[in-house]
């Protein structure tokens, strides 16, 4: 029982603080929240590859820091005190422990690399029309042709598919027995013949989901992850990465910490809205809840140091997690009272005032899909309690 | 003991639900928000051939000589089409302020053109340091030869981009958070020294930060007794807070019919997602939080309706319930209709932007818990 950082452990958050200082510029800061973000967050991908620290997550033999929990701790709570926006997931995160756990050398060692270097971007194709949280039930079709598979099907909420280099995809190649069998999960060449991407505007106007369309796309046997029929053994452990990923800890303490600096500028007839009683007990019950789950996910840290997927207790850290978000995205509207419904995200903001609101609009409307995306709470509710609690 | 609409009242209920289904349905709304103008001219004609545009003014200035009971079913029914149209502005605020402050002439001079539908309004009382404090006041008018000259700036001001005339919250004497010394004045938007930055908001309707910069305006432009504004202010916001709380209700009860009806028709897992137990519970608790919402409304409005003053306690509640409800509602209406209730293409984010903004008008849930407070538990 001790939580103690180390000198050593001094030393490296020191490192750690000194390279994201340095390496992240204004210059940077302010290209990822224009129509250049894709560049920009490659960019900084790439610092990171540099750095050696792209991927904290990964062994080292393929390019991993090897670091301990602690030193990943560390890293993502500096990440995240410093306002830097985590790393694309559907690659590093995601596709990349895919390949790792279940991949063959061939697609390893063309994949894992390109990964690391930002080369490829990424995008998830789960969802479908017809299946959100019953997954399961997924129609896109892969028939095999020969040494390739045709596709044909539609993936939805698919963010980032405008700027996908590749799409993992969850298909189904057997219509036979139980529908959780007969899936496969595979790898599309976004720039195939038959594929077609159309935009989703999302409750924040952005543009970062999408549907996209196959129309006999032509994909080569030899990009199945896994074995074929095996795909929802992959999609739920990948599904689990998904959900730690989701807690956010380190950036819901972020969240807490921006809403105490600008509720001390915001005044009401005089009274600093950080001394308002009603604010400080909700603000309060907030962080009770944080250090809570801070705690909740060290737990969960420790007990998985060991290696491998985690478990079905992530589904705790997400549902918790997310309410987090939302209640820190929330009260940051709250702060902006009036100016919470500012919709341009370009104004002048010394003409404007309250420069912190158009994007607290857009975080706080987006932030209504965390409960909602990586299986929806409600069905994280349902995997704890049949895989946690044991009740059928 | 009677909650029922009077015949009238139902007719004007039943004419702007008719004109929300038959010209109003969501892609006409979606091409009127993306206009130039973002509301439209014909429609706002239309609201004054029908009449709704003279509900709370008298009789003698051409008015409908309505009571807050009448306007709140306006309100109502135009929050359940999401009616982006400035009736909020002009005929609840801007009408109101000219009805409680205007003299004769003022009101001779306004009103008859706020019910024909020829002057669009908007009322100027947010500062950038005020939040919810109406009194909080920098914008200063300063007396100069028979006149007074305005400077100062308000922000997000609603309708402030369309609005032909505006009422202003100057400043006439005192320090900056003195609840004396505050004065009204008409100002025409298009008078020389006034700037705008005009904004589209969240909720489909337009704001704009207006400076002004040593606007001259006559004599006759002080609306009510110098420096004895701010009740009259408040008077004006406990009927539009009312107002508001209206439209509110409208919009909750969409909300929830259309979350019920989505639920009974999207399957996963070879059923209904409606059929769940851990879903129909939540759906209860919302239809809950819509009847409670409903039922402050009506409180306040048989208070409000007797004596304005006896509604005092109750606004405050009523605020806080309608923010805490709202969201409430809106957060499960997103959530139950899944990725389809994140998209910009569905009506029920732009409901839920809708109610964002009716809960911080005039003041949030937490500001009116605290005023609550303040005139509850006052010993």
């Amino acid at each position: 029982m001790d939580t103690a950082y180390s000198a050593e452990d001094l030393a490296f958050r020191d490192e750690v603080r000194g390279f994201f200082a340095e390496a992240y510029t204004p210059e940077l800061q302010k290209r990822l929240r224009s129509p250049d973000y894709k560049n920009a967050i490659e960019e900084w991908q790439r610092k990171l590859y540099d750095q050696g620290w792209v991927a904290p997550n990964w062994p080292a033999e393929y390019g991993g820091t090897g670091w301990t929990a602690t030193q990943k701790y560390i890293y993502e709570t500096e990440r995240s005190l410093a306002g830097i926006p985590n790393v694309v997931p559907f690659g590093l995160v995601m596709v990349a422990n895919v390949i790792m756990a279940y991949g063959t050398d061939e697609q390893k060692s063309y994949f894992l690399p390109r990964i690391l270097k930002s080369e490829d971007w990424w995008c998830q194709g789960y969802s479908e029309p017809g299946s959100g949280s019953d997954l399961a039930s997924l129609k896109t079709k892969a028939e095999r042709d020969g040494d390739d598979f045709i596709i044909n099907g539609a993936k939805i909420w698919t963010t980032y598919a405008q700027y996908a280099d590749w799409i993992f995809c969850l298909v189904r190649t057997d219509n036979s027995g139980k529908k959780q069998e007969g899936i496969t999960f595979i790898l599309i060449d976004m720039k195939s013949e038959g594929i077609k991407v159309n935009p989703i505007i999302s409750i924040d106007n952005h543009h970062s989901l999408n549907e996209v369309e196959f129309n006999n796309v032509r994909v080569p046997a030899k990009n199945v992850v896994g074995e074929v029929g095996k795909g929802w053994t992959v999609a739920k452990a990948l599904l689990a990465h998904e959900r730690t990923g989701i807690a956010g800890v380190a950036d819901v303490k972020r969240a807490v910490r921006v809403i105490k600096e600008v509720a001390a500028k915001e005044e009401n007839g005089g009274q600093r809205l950080i001394d308002d009683p009603g604010f400080q007990q909700r603000l309060a019950d907030i962080e009770v809840e944080l250090m809570a789950l801070e705690f909740t996910e060290l737990r969960t840290l420790a007990t998985q140091a060991a290696g491998g997927f985690p478990g079905p207790e992530s589904s705790l850290l997400k549902i918790k997690g997310t309410e987090l978000q939302q209640a820190t995205q929330e009260m940051l509207m709250e702060i902006a009272a009036y100016y919470q419904g500012v919709l341009p995200i370009d104004l002048d903001p010394d003409a404007l005032g309250h420069a912190f609101a158009p994007d607290a609009r857009r975080s706080y409307m987006y932030g209504r899909a965390a409960t909602i995306y990586g299986g929806s709470n409600e069905v994280q509710k349902n995997i704890i309690a049949k895989y946690v609690l044991g009740l059928e | 003991m009677n909650f029922d609409f009077t015949e009238e009242q139902q007719m004007v209920r039943d004419s702007i639900a008719r004109f929300v289904q038959d010209d109003y349905d969501w892609d006409t709304r979606k091409a009127i928000v993306a206009s130039e103008q973002g509301m439209s001219p014909d429609n706002w004609q239309l609201f004054a051939e029908l009449g709704w545009l003279s509900i709370p003014f008298a009789e003698e200035h051409g008015g409908f000589g309505g009571n807050i009971v009448d306007m709140s079913v306006v309100m109502e029914e135009l929050g359940k089409g999401l009616v982006v149209e400035p009736y909020f502005p002009t005929v609840v605020l801007f009408g109101g302020l000219i009805k409680r402050a205007g003299n004769e002439a003022q009101q001779a001079e306004w009103l008859p053109r706020v019910i024909g539908g020829e002057v669009l309004g908007a009322f100027a009382y947010v500062e950038r340091q005020s939040r919810f404090a109406l009194h909080d006041c920098q914008t200063t008018a300063t007396r100069s030869g028979d006149g007074y000259v305005l400077n100062g700036e308000k922000v997000v001001v609603f309708n402030g981009e369309q609005a032909n005339n505006l009422v202003v919250l100057a400043r006439t004497s005192g320090a900056q958070s003195d609840r004396e010394g505050l004065s009204l004045f008409v100002v025409d938007s298009a008078a020389a020294g006034v700037d705008m930055m005009s904004y589209p908001m969240m909720d489909g309707q337009r704001a704009a930060n207006i400076t002004f910069k040593d606007v001259a305006l006559s004599a006759d432009a002080l609306l009510g007794e110098e420096g004895a504004a701010l009740p009259v202010v408040e008077a004006v916001v406990d009927e539009a807070i009312i107002a508001l709380a209206a439209e509110a209700v409208g919009i909750m009860g969409v909300l929830n019919a259309k979350t019920l009806e989505y639920t009974k028709t999207r399957e996963q897992f070879g059923v209904s997602i409606s059929s769940y137990q851990a879903l129909q519970h939540r759906m209860v608790d919302t239809m809950m939080a819509y009847e409670q919402s409903k039922s402050l409304l009506f409180k306040a409005l048989c208070e409000y309706k007797q004596d304005p003053a006896m509604a005092a306690e109750t606004i405050h509640a009523l605020k806080v319930l309608i923010d805490r409800n709202g969201k409430h509602i809106f957060g499960e209406a997103i959530q139950l209709h899944g990725g389809m209730g994140m998209t910009d293409e569905l009506d029920i984010g732009h409901y839920a932007k809708r109610l964002m903004m009716i809960n911080t008008t005039f003041g949030d849930a937490n500001y009116h818990r605290s005023r609550y407070i303040e005139t509850a538990y006052a010993a």
